[in-house]
């Protein structure tokens, strides 16, 4: 009945939104940031755990729709273990990947967030698969105010 | 692209189903829905390769071929600036102008042409009051009262006055049917209060709010009020003079009319009183560079040009409501209403947001775990258009404690038809969802 959506709810898109990894508060974060997306109402706080300059922990609590739960939930397990710079590597990517600017976007390069690059067909979309992202970066950037993908 | 080869959830092939239903006959008959269905030429187009189902009305109604045509045909054979020139098409222009003035003051039944203000729509409209009414008759410690159900569109304006001018902003609280808590609302008129603004009906609940009652309770202390008739307009007959409100705001594009055009009803003497909103051409009647004469109402708050093949459309649109009969309306939304809500009762894991005794034609709700904007997505490959998210109104979604309902709002071209396949698009992607 929904074969049209195939490309953009995955299994393993279902599987993150009913059990999302690393949903959790980390207690003694080093960065706490909440991101917002007004229009949908997905609201989450995302938290890191730094060891110099590689992501040692990370995690998050918060709402939203399946493709931004599995965003944040897919991003928290991919970051994990990597330096600031490999991360901010990384989100360039799958914002290439999921505005749809590139298409020669090499999908072996983002791994799982493969799964996501559906959302590239679905504009009114993409804010929820990004959100996610845009609040790493302002973590990582040690940004404190909150972030609206608005 | 994704790799097509994982394993996906959404194999299911189940069929759209067609429920049986007793259609009540006397309605059926009574009401023309199938001319009414091929006067909307939208209503053909294919969406994801299915047939529309417009369930979006609430954000903005499809329009009849008479309004399409109207359009057209101003700008090919009556089109020129109004009330400016002697030549013979301005005068043509003018005169249609006028015409569709007349026929709001007819449709809503004003006491004088001179109270219909031509505005881009209701949120230009309230802006109007509040910064040409508001900025004249409130002052610092003034208060002004609203309902915990508006549109940011009756909000916000009446916050910037309250920065202007130090007024108060007072916000009468609802239930958790979406109903006004009556009481707390009268508790909430004192001898500070200057204005009440309220929703005639509410667009992310339904709910009609009980105006009459509230209008009598202002009036009692001299408080004019205002309704915000965005929703309320296109479902029910309106009549300015028997509900006895000082301004009614209404959007043409909600009522089967285009975008850009809407009304601003206010009684003659307190328009009269009020200065200017903006200043223009068409607003003044004498020009120096040490003083201006302002023009006699409508115009005085008509600055620029208007936007004048709409405001004939409306007319036209409103010609077409009255022919069916806004009772006639009002008795058939009644009965999808009814149905809609009592198919959605039976799914299992939804919730209606909104069960006010008095409600229009809006099913808002949610559905446990699957977020409204994935339940958007989901119906839109079905070709059914709803929408999802927080309705222009957050501090309702806050006061239900959900972050956006979904809501399928209709209007006179929808069918029973057409919420079966909602509802059984809703069950199918509840069962996908898992």
């Amino acid at each position: 009945m929904f074969d049209d959506l195939r490309d953009l709810y995955q299994e393993v898109i279902f599987d993150h939104n009913r059990n999302p990894r690393n949903f959790r508060i980390i207690e003694n974060a080093d960065r706490k940031v909440d991101g917002f997306n007004p229009l949908c109402g997905d609201r989450l706080t995302l938290f890191l755990k730094m060891n110099g300059d590689v992501i040692e922990d990370a995690s998050f609590q918060g709402s939203g729709c399946a493709i931004s739960t599995a965003s944040v939930s897919l991003m928290t397990e991919i970051v994990k273990g990597k330096t600031e710079a490999e991360a901010e590597a990384l989100f360039k990517t799958f914002h290439e990947m999921t505005t749809g600017k590139d298409e020669q976007i090499n999908l072996e390069a983002v791994g799982k967030l493969a799964v996501l690059a559906g959302v590239r067909e679905y504009p009114a979309r993409v804010k929820c698969a990004t959100l996610a992202w845009h609040t790493l970066d302002a973590a990582l950037k040690n940004e404190k105010q909150s972030i609206s993908t608005e | 692209m994704p790799d097509t080869n994982l394993p996906h959830a959404l194999n299911s092939d189940k069929k759209i189903k067609y429920k049986e239903y007793t259609p009540n006959k006397q309605t059926m008959t009574q009401f023309p829905i199938d001319k009414i269905r091929n006067d909307f030429p939208i209503l053909n187009e294919k969406i994801r390769n299915k047939p529309l189902v417009y369930l979006d009305n609430a954000a903005s109604s499809q329009k009849p071929n008479v309004v399409i045509d109207c359009i057209s045909h101003v700008y090919r054979h009556d089109y020129a600036n109004v009330h400016r020139g002697v030549h013979t098409l301005s005068v043509r222009s003018t005169d249609k102008f006028e015409g569709a003035r007349e026929k709001i003051k007819d449709f809503i039944n004003a006491g004088s042409d001179k109270e219909i203000i031509f505005t881009k729509g209701t949120t230009e409209s309230i802006n109007l009051v509040a910064q040409s009414y508001g900025k004249a008759n409130i002052k610092a410690g003034d208060e002004i009262l609203i309902s915990a159900m508006e549109h940011h569109s009756n909000i916000v304006p009446w916050q910037m006055l309250c920065e202007q001018t130090g007024a108060i902003l007072k916000v009468a609280p609802i239930n958790l049917r979406g109903e006004l808590i009556f009481d707390e609302f009268i508790k909430l008129i004192g001898d500070k209060t200057r204005l009440v603004a309220v929703a005639h009906m509410s667009n992310a609940l339904g709910t009609i709010n009980p105006v009459k009652q509230i209008i009598a309770a202002a009036h009692e202390r001299n408080i004019p009020v205002l309704l915000d008739g965005a929703q309320a307009i296109p479902h029910m007959p309106v009549d300015v003079q028997e509900l006895d409100c000082d301004f009614y705001a209404f959007s043409g594009h909600k009522l089967y009319g285009p975008s850009g055009i809407g009304v601003l009803y206010g009684k003659q003497a307190l328009l009269e009183a009020m200065p200017p909103y903006q200043g223009g051409g068409d607003m003044i009647r004498r020009v120096t560079f040490e003083e201006t004469e302002y023009n006699t109402l409508p115009y005085k708050f008509e600055a620029g040009t208007p936007s004048i093949a709409d405001a004939i459309a409306l007319g036209a649109a409103i010609d077409y409501l009255s022919a069916i009969g806004m009772d006639a309306i009002a008795a058939y939304e009644a009965e999808l209403l009814d149905y809609a809500t009592e198919q959605a009762k039976k799914i299992k894991g939804l919730r209606i947001v909104g069960e006010a005794s008095e409600k229009g034609a809006i099913l808002s709700f949610v559905l446990n775990h699957i977020h409204p904007h994935d339940i958007g997505t989901m119906l839109d490959s079905l070709g059914i258009a709803v929408r999802a998210g927080h309705h222009c109104a957050m501090p309702v979604m806050d006061f239900f404690e959900v972050p956006a309902t979904a809501r399928a709002s209709f209007a006179i071209y929808n069918t029973k038809q057409e919420i079966d396949v909602l509802m059984n698009g809703i069950e199918s992607l509840i069962e996908v969802f898992g």
